[in-house]
């Protein structure tokens, strides 16, 4: 459990990351809080040439509100958006799911935008993300370009970044007042991986009802609530490809998203 | 040489019995403990790393290190040849002719097996020439089932052997067919314990140096026992005894058994030092501790009851199937056989029949493990025991009363042989019913179940055996093999004390703790006998066998510390203190029957006192004025062994422990209708140890089998699919009960002292380990009302033990999904893309291995070596993770323009990949061509291991990518797939994919 040799950059800002990435593309990989990337390090499954560390870049390192959206930085930890005296008000949806990401070892350490960018399909905060309708910035050297977050995540740890761009912010959208966030999940033990997580926004009689852990990436779908609710879950359920695993068979992962996701979506409703 | 038991209430109890804090806890929670790894090396002392087996089964056909050994840095690597050179297969504890080698020479057998070491001046270097040695193998079918072992046609690990099933043997006791003749009832379970391991904190850590002077080894490895696996490393090593120095450091991250298993290490590093010509470190990382260390064993258990009316049993019958994984290594199948004469648990079953057959599989070698055997047999027979109360109409509890050893009968021979030394078992339970609140219990379920909640209540009785007999190992063997091979039996524990010329006490023991507070306990049982205070006691607990004082039995396992080695440090307490009394009995003027020790000072009852370091000093600074007989300076070793420990006898009784502790637990649990999620309502232990020496490190005992034990019911198991490749070999998919996981349980106590350890003490480390994991399942199995309940109860389990009623896929949805069937072995993919050209087109193309490089994905150096066979070098990777493969590309089953087969394998460091599929092409209106695909892929080794939640969807879209890429080839982008029912289902949902 030694990486492979690589080179180890930590640059002193933000410009002088994209010129790395833009001459070294797709041999680089971010390092950030590491909470996934070292252990792949360790493990020798992942072998870059060069390790960008963005940990320290102060410019990266914020959490604000701006045009609807509370943006936050790629430096910025788990934690530290844990913390934030406004999350509750502004974004209730992450309040409630990120104690459920890892332990508080591990969001100490570990950054929000680093999750994103990890794309692993059962973590919380991209299907937080894509169940809010958030929204990915993505910079290089030859400009910047936002993506809605359903664009953004393509598959089991694959995302719509190009090997030469930054992930430098993520964007969740302010809570509004007409709206009501549910966060639930099943995992084998406090801070796992979940077999399931649903997270639900609620407006009026239409409900956005994102899925994580059963698809290759989180999956959103509207549910019309004044429709037949358990016949559009049972659809959803159907519709994720879900698999066996050692920890939970496809079929019950499918049963969770009906019946959990029943559950959360009477419970979030007004 | 047997020594008769002082009294023990001739000394004054002051410290025994207390819960004193533990004295190595100051260095331990000051970051100040020193660990196998935190000790000093030699000076140009070596890194190894070693090289395993992607493979569950394979031949090596040719390993080349050349690459590796080319290398900055390496300076050597130790094969198979090296190891046949210098070195001996490890001893079987039966007559079979396998053949188990520090390393693989001829075939792997288990994935993670050691193939080679590399040893480099650092553990990075190390790695990275990991991945330069090549490796040929032939990879042969795996068997991992132990049923399936036993077929006549299974896949042979050892062809000598000519069957997987090495031990078949049937044992009777009593008049076992006669009542299942009479029998008004007869009552069966059928159950599977699964693998699963105590995994400390601490790995293996091993330093070795080869002595080339004298052909002698001195190693340093954090081993613990049982030390008559010194004799099987040194004669594995071609050496007497005397030349493999073996030394233990002196704190120690947990072993829970599992530290046994270092012993081979012990051995390849030692030859890894004498092929490096320098001192080799190896610290096993927590992946290759989860793949390749060591594992319980897994069990298949058939068990029968002979019952009377009121629930009364009369006979057992048990069919055991064992499965020790690739080899017997030892000292199994003493999982099998350390409960062996406790068949019949807590209970007065006079009649017995069992067969027993060890079957080895292609997974990790098995080996200790706390509750070493117990979990195995108490899984079947509580569980049996609802199952009577079920089937009778009967109250659990009062089928477990019914059956319980009376309580004038002690010691209590068992049907099998367990001399059962005391206990008052019925005392224990109503004890357990009244102090741990079981009506209120009753009350709780009753409500939930009025509720419409699913609340359930388990018992288990059991009995945990303590101090193991060496002995019980040959019953395996039949008597006329035993006879052959000469008497095994006892076991040896040892103490020295030692003091000093200012009179300060040194105490030695042979028990290796691994975190128990072995040092404490022995300071209070010395503090006691010699009245001084513990905290002027230095406990030594490193063990050099040049040195010290040590037998086969010494070591930590078998939960002997309290019973076996803290009696023989009282032993030699007293023999020091029978000196010491002489001494100052001529000192001070009286008689040594007259002499007192207490508060620091020997007191004589004229009056007169000494302080005690001055007595001690006498026979230091003034031999000659010592009484007649005392040849001066104070040390003393005492042996102690049980008499009670006796080998097999001719008709199979066999006593294979010294002590027997009796324990009760029940517990609550309510089942999550929905998640299946089991909670812990409440949780009661009730625990009869003999004596207890130390009641916090008692409890501490208990909480750590409890959790363990809860982590078996509920969390832990080393999965393997069926063809052999391993899945749990990260703390991520191998699941530890953490805090939040963890309720506190109620402990009671009760102290029926042994009548056979010099204290009156018994072991009491792995009782909840046997019990916890079948009183969790039968609670959820009353909760549930269901009969099968299979560890570990995952909540995915439970739930499809309640039933999922699955609606179909809405019927606007079309064709049924597709998925892998459940328990799949391998991964599938399948899909069809559009091609924008005729099939014969494409055809061609898949036939050119110009295309071919370029469709496969991270394809590099294509390389012809036969008709429609490619030799290649592919690097897969999803996201950051990258895999790169020696493979073999090859088509097959050619069927021009219509189908082909293509197939593919390869090796490389992150494990082998092999793969195939049928390719199907028909033609389309307007030219092109539909290709259909349907796939398989097995992987193993190192990403299956850590990478399982990933691998399915990563399969699904290499081989897609490889179509896309196919029709670009063709002139264009691969046309969009034909809208699939579930994509048409997507759009209906309005979701946004």
């Amino acid at each position: 459990m030694k990486p492979a040799p690589f080179d180890y950059a930590r640059p002193e800002s933000r410009g002088e990351v994209l010129q790395l990435l833009a001459e070294s593309g797709a041999e680089a990989r971010i390092l950030a809080g590491g909470q996934s990337l070292m252990a792949m390090l360790n493990m020798r499954l992942a072998q870059p040439r060069l390790l960008i560390d963005i940990g320290g870049l102060q410019e990266l390192d914020y959490v604000r509100e701006e045009g609807g959206h509370v943006a936050v930085g790629a430096a910025v930890r788990q934690a530290e958006l844990l913390r934030w005296p406004a999350l509750r008000e502004k974004l209730p949806l992450l309040a409630q799911a990120l104690p459920h990401v890892g332990h508080f070892q591990t969001r100490s350490r570990g950054t929000v935008c680093g999750s994103i960018a990890h794309a692993d399909p059962s973590a919380e905060l991209p299907l937080c993300l894509a169940a809010l309708g958030g929204e990915v910035v993505l910079e290089s050297v030859r400009g910047r370009r936002v993506l809605p977050a359903v664009e953004f995540f393509r598959g089991t740890l694959l995302t719509a970044r190009r090997d030469d761009e930054l992930l430098v912010e993520v964007r969740f959208p302010v809570a509004d007042s007409r709206s009501r966030y549910g966060f639930t999940e099943i995992a084998m033990r406090h801070g796992d991986f979940a077999l399931v997580a649903l997270a639900a926004v609620v407006r009026g009689d239409e409900a956005r009802l994102g899925v994580g852990g059963v698809a290759d990436r989180p999956v959103v779908a509207r549910i019309a609530l004044r429709g037949d609710v358990p016949e559009q879950l049972n659809a959803l359920a159907w519709s994720l490809g879900a698999e066996d695993d050692q920890h939970a068979s496809a079929a019950y992962r499918r049963q969770m998203v009906r019946e959990l996701g029943r559950r959360l979506l009477e419970e979030t409703r007004p | 040489m047997q020594m008769p038991a002082p009294e023990p209430s001739a000394v004054e109890a002051a410290e025994i019995g207390r819960a004193r804090e533990r004295i190595e806890d100051a260095a331990l929670l000051r970051g100040q403990g020193r660990f196998a790894d935190d000790l000093a090396v030699p000076p140009g002392t070596l890194q190894a790393a070693v090289l395993r087996s992607p493979h569950a089964h394979a031949r090596i056909r040719r390993l080349d290190a050349s690459a590796a050994l080319a290398m900055e840095g390496v300076r050597a690597v130790l094969t198979g040849e090296d190891v046949k050179r210098w070195a001996s297969p490890f001893a079987v504890g039966v007559r079979q002719p396998m053949q188990h080698w520090a390393l693989a020479v001829d075939k792997v057998r288990y994935v993670g097996e050691p193939v080679a070491v590399v040893v480099a001046e650092d553990r990075y270097r190390a790695e990275d020439a990991l991945e330069r040695i090549s490796v040929e193998y032939e990879p042969l079918p795996a068997v991992v089932d132990p049923v399936a072992a036993t077929a006549s046609d299974a896949p042979l690990l050892h062809e000598a052997v000519g069957s997987n099933v090495v031990v078949d043997r049937r044992y009777r006791y009593g008049e076992p067919e006669k009542a299942f003749a009479d029998a008004a009832h007869r009552v069966s379970v059928t159950v599977r314990y699964p693998r699963n391991s105590c995994t400390p904190i601490e790995c293996y850590v091993v330093l070795a140096e080869y002595r080339e002077a004298d052909g002698s080894y001195d190693v340093h490895a954090n081993f613990q026992g049982p030390f008559g696996l010194h004799s099987v490393m040194a004669r594995a090593l071609n050496v007497p005894g005397s030349k493999l120095r073996l030394r233990m450091p002196p704190d120690s991250g947990g072993s829970f058994g599992i530290k046994q298993a270092v012993f081979p290490y012990v051995v390849l590093m030692a030859l890894a030092a004498r092929k490096a010509g320098a001192p080799v470190k190896w610290v096993e990382d927590r992946l290759e501790h989860l793949l390749a260390a060591s594992s319980a064993t897994n069990r298949v258990t058939t068990l029968e009851a002979a019952v009377d009316p009121d629930g009364r049993v009369r006979a057992l019958r048990y069919d055991q199937i064992d499965d020790c994984g690739a080899y017997l290594r030892a000292p199994e199948p003493a999982t099998t056989y350390r409960m062996h004469g406790t068949l019949t648990g807590a209970y007065d079953i006079p009649n017995l029949l069992v067969r027993n057959r060890i079957v080895l599989t292609n997974k990790t070698p098995s080996g200790l493990n706390r509750g070493f055997g117990g979990p195995q047999v108490y899984f079947p027979l509580e569980r049996l025991m609802q199952r009577i109360a079920w089937e009778l109409k009967l109250d659990p509890l009062d089928v477990i009363r019914r059956n319980l050893v009376p309580a004038h009968a002690f010691p209590y021979r068992s049907a099998a042989g367990s001399l059962l030394d005391s206990g008052n078992y019925q005392e224990a339970v109503e004890r357990a019913v009244r102090e741990g609140g079981l009506e209120e219990l009753k009350r709780r379920r009753d409500e939930a179940r009025a509720q419409g909640r699913l609340y359930g209540i388990g018992f288990a009785a059991c009995v945990e055996p303590s101090i193991s007999n060496m002995g019980y190992i040959t019953a395996v063997m039949t008597p006329e093999e035993r006879a052959k091979a000469g008497p095994k039996n006892g076991a040896v524990a040892t103490a020295t004390i030692n003091v000093d010329p200012l009179g300060a006490v040194t105490v030695h023991i042979a028990s290796t703790p691994q975190g128990q507070g072995h040092r404490t306990v022995a300071a209070q049982v010395v503090a006691d006998v010699l009245g001084i205070d513990p905290e002027q006691i230095t406990v030594n607990v490193e063990l050099d066998t040049q040195k010290d004082a040590w037998s086969i039995a010494s070591g930590n396992y078998s939960s002997r510390f309290a019973g076996a080695v803290a009696g023989a440090v009282y032993l030699a307490a007293q023999r020091m203190r029978e000196r010491l009394a002489r001494i100052a009995a001529d000192m001070l003027g009286t008689t040594p029957d007259r002499i007192r020790f207490s508060g620091g000072a020997v007191h004589a009852d004229n009056g007169k006192s000494a302080p005690f370091h001055r007595v001690a000093g006498a026979t230091h600074w003034s031999p000659n004025s010592l009484p007649e007989g005392e040849c001066g300076a104070l040390r003393e070793t005492a042996f102690w062994t049980p008499p009670q420990l006796a080998e097999p006898s001719e008709d199979e009784i066999i006593n294979s422990s010294l002590c027997y502790g009796f324990l009760f637990d029940y517990c609550g649990v309510e089942v999550d209708r929905v998640t299946g999620r089991v909670r812990i309502d409440r949780y009661v232990t009730t625990h009869d140890a003999g004596r207890i020496l130390n009641p916090a490190a008692v409890d501490g005992q208990i909480r750590g089998g409890f959790s363990q034990g809860l982590g078996a019911a509920l969390f832990e198991e080393f999965a393997y699919r069926p063809d052999g490749s391993f899945l749990s070999g990260t703390f991520a998919d191998y699941l530890v009960p953490t805090a939040p996981e963890v309720p506190e349980p109620v402990i009671l106590h009760m102290e029926t002292p042994s009548p056979f350890t010099p204290l009156g003490a018994k072991g009491v480390g792995e009782g909840n380990n046997m019990s916890t994991p079948v009183c969790i399942a039968n609670a959820v199995a009353d909760a549930l009302g269901c009969t099968d309940v299979t560890l570990p109860l995952t909540p995915s389990k439970v739930r499809a033990l309640l039933g999922i009623d699955e609606p179909p896929p809405p019927a606007a949805a079309g064709a049924p999904p597709l998925e892998a069937p459940a328990g799949a072995s391998t991964l599938t993919a399948s899909g069809s893309v559009e091609l924008p050209a005729a099939p014969e087109a494409v055809y061609a193309a898949l036939l050119d291995p110009g295309v071919l490089s370029r469709i496969v994905p991270g394809c590099r150096a294509l390389e012809r070596v036969g008709e429609h066979s490619y030799r290649a070098d592919v690097t897969v990777g999803v996201g950051p993770v990258k895999a790169r493969y020696d493979a073999r590309l090859e088509l097959r089953d050619l069927d021009p323009p219509r189908a082909l087969v293509l197939n593919g394998k390869g090796v490389g460091a992150m494990g082998s990949a092999e793969g195939g599929g049928r390719v199907a092409l028909e033609p389309l209106a307007g030219g092109g061509t539909r290709l259909r695909y349907d796939y398989r892929v097995a992987v193993s080794g190192k990403v299956a291991a850590v990478g399982g939640r990933m691998l399915q969807s990563a399969a699904r879209m290499l081989i897609a990518q490889m179509f896309e890429r196919l029709g670009r080839e063709l002139g264009g982008p691969a046309a969009a797939p034909r809208a699939s029912w579930w994509r048409r289902l997507l759009r209906f949902l309005g979701l946004r994919r």
